[in-house]
């Protein structure tokens, strides 16, 4: 019993970190370069929700307010690439490595010039219930993130292999060139990635959020989620959402049954077996280009 | 009135000019050929037609249109596909998938059409229409590609280099279906290629570019009779009396 509710603990924890890795594919697909403020985006998405929907802010029902800090994310994400990072389009991808540490600093300043640098609770309307099911006892938020998290990956899915834009965001991400002759209005979507993935992070720091106090420095927890990614495989986005959950299930077990501290060092050891072992992560894109 | 017309088209990497006003005219359904060596230029003129590089002097005219300056994704809006050297197909997705791509900047309707014409002329895609572009063979990327510009039901297409890689058996193959593309569609074409030999006797009319410059225009015909193409883009020598070249021919134009 003890375990399976470690498991389940563990699996609603590395949901969030598979969202934040899924971020860091997205943007790695779409702009061939690594967003490191991916975990700051989270946490700026996580306090825009705080913003709209706590008491002593604006007080919105926590549905809608919710929907309009998505709404709200993927504009700034879209902005990000529309007035920052395509500046830098065609520069060496260390330009935008540093580009995008830089700009978690500044929306980690921002987040906490507005709201402050002292823990703060997202007032959630399931908090603190829980649902009893056989001998287990499941708290609401993590059965909720596991659901949202489903739901939300199915979502993508089918917006990329249905949908006419997210086929051409695919092979935007494939072939750049080829995407370009086709007709496929590249920048414009590659914004659009990015807009998608401040969605997702919004999402994936409102989960967070439900669990515990947020203060701005939990977008540190985006160089775990970097390690989950890693362990997918960067570029795959069932391999991202994989490695958060192996990450968010191995931290647990290794807390409960082996020394102190190991919990800690656990997702980073994790990453170094999965290199060493397959040095593509575990679901590389192998594709060697023919001439 | 011709269907693309470039005028004195200048094109530059960075400071290096690889274009040195260039103009050339392809007329309505025709195949138009250039040839030249490897790094004459023909990929850049191709890439500044299409909008992927943009010409830093001159006119690019299509259809009336002036179109230099022009994003790629509106240039194949307005009915010219770049078929691009080295296939460039979409490894991860299907065929079919890599086929409706083609069509998404065309306003046309009749899609589903389109692809049965593509299979048609390539049956062996539609064989392979569920698999992954990257797993099928050089030969059958090339049709892909050729098919992907098709989609677009364009009025010119641009192929650069379709032999790439190919065996002489499928480089004959492929030609065969570009004659027929272009008698049985009417679509006119502008087609680059390192094969002088298949190239003059698939195209109309010919030019011969060199270091960025046209050096020669003509019509296929005339150019396979030209010395100057039969001894160094066909590689016919004349042999002297002891059966062996007596001293190296000099390019007329130089």
């Amino acid at each position: 019993m003890e375990i399976i509710q470690l498991l389940i603990g563990g699996v609603a924890s590395g949901c969030i970190y598979g969202l934040v890795a899924l971020g860091f594919v997205l943007i790695y697909k779409a702009s061939e370069g690594v967003n490191f403020a991916q975990g700051d985006m989270m946490m700026l998405g996580a306090f825009v929700a705080l913003g709209l929907v706590n008491s002593e802010y604006w007080a919105l029902p926590f549905i809608p307010g919710i929907l309009l800090a998505c709404f709200i994310m993927g504009g700034v994400g879209y902005g990000i690439d529309r007035f920052v990072v395509r500046r830098i389009f065609g520069q060496p991808q260390f330009a935008l490595v540093i580009l995008t540490i830089a700009l978690g600093f500044v929306l980690r300043f921002i987040a906490g010039a507005i709201w402050g640098f002292t823990p703060l609770v997202l007032e959630t309307p399931f908090a603190g219930q829980s649902v009893r099911f056989g001998g287990l006892v499941l708290g609401y938020e993590d059965v909720i993130t596991i659901v949202v998290t489903a739901v939300l990956t199915l979502g993508l899915w089918a917006f990329f292999s249905r949908t006419k834009l997210g086929l051409a965001a695919q092979a935007a991400s494939q072939n750049q060139m080829a995407a370009y002759i086709v007709g496929v209005p590249v920048r414009r979507i590659n914004s659009m990635i990015w807009g998608l993935s401040g969605i997702v992070a919004t999402v994936a720091g409102v989960l967070y959020a439900a669990k515990g106090a947020i203060d701005p420095n939990i977008g540190l927890l985006g160089i775990k989620a970097f390690a989950a990614a890693v362990i997918g495989g960067f570029g795959s986005l069932p391999g991202a959402l994989l490695g958060g959950l192996l990450i968010g299930v191995v931290e647990p077990i290794a807390a409960r049954y082996l020394p102190s501290g190991f919990s800690q060092m656990s997702p980073y050891v994790l990453m170094l077996i999965v290199l060493t072992t397959r040095p593509g992560g575990l679901f590389a894109q192998i594709h060697a280009k023919k001439v | 009135m011709s269907l693309l017309k470039l005028r004195n088209v200048e094109s530059f990497y960075g400071a290096i000019m690889a274009l040195r006003g260039v103009s050339i005219d392809v007329e309505e359904g025709q195949i138009v050929t250039i040839l030249g060596a490897n790094g004459a230029g023909k990929t850049t003129l191709m890439k500044t037609v299409s909008g992927l590089m943009d010409a830093e002097k001159g006119t690019v005219e299509f259809n009336g249109k002036t179109i230099n300056g022009m994003e790629p994704d509106k240039v194949v809006a307005e009915g010219l596909a770049h078929v691009p050297e080295g296939r460039e197909v979409f490894p991860y997705l299907t065929v079919e998938e890599n086929l409706r791509l083609g069509a998404y900047a065309r306003k046309v309707p009749g899609v589903e059409d389109d692809i049965e014409l593509v299979y048609d002329y390539f049956p062996i895609l539609k064989e392979r229409r569920g698999q992954s572009a990257g797993f099928l063979s050089g030969g059958q990327q090339q049709m892909l590609a050729i098919g992907r510009g098709l989609m677009a039901r364009p009025k010119l297409m641009l192929l650069d280099e379709p032999s790439l890689g190919l065996s002489p058996l499928l480089t004959q193959e492929i030609f065969a279906i570009i004659k027929r593309l272009n008698a049985e569609q009417g679509v006119t074409m502008l087609l680059v290629e390192q094969n002088a030999n298949v190239a003059l006797n698939t195209a109309h009319y010919g030019y011969v570019l060199e270091m960025g410059r046209i050096v020669m225009a003509d019509t296929c015909a005339a150019l396979r009779a030209s010395d100057d193409i039969q001894e160094f883009y066909l590689g016919k020598q004349d042999e002297g009396q002891r059966g062996q070249k007596r001293w190296k021919r000099r390019k007329t134009w130089r």
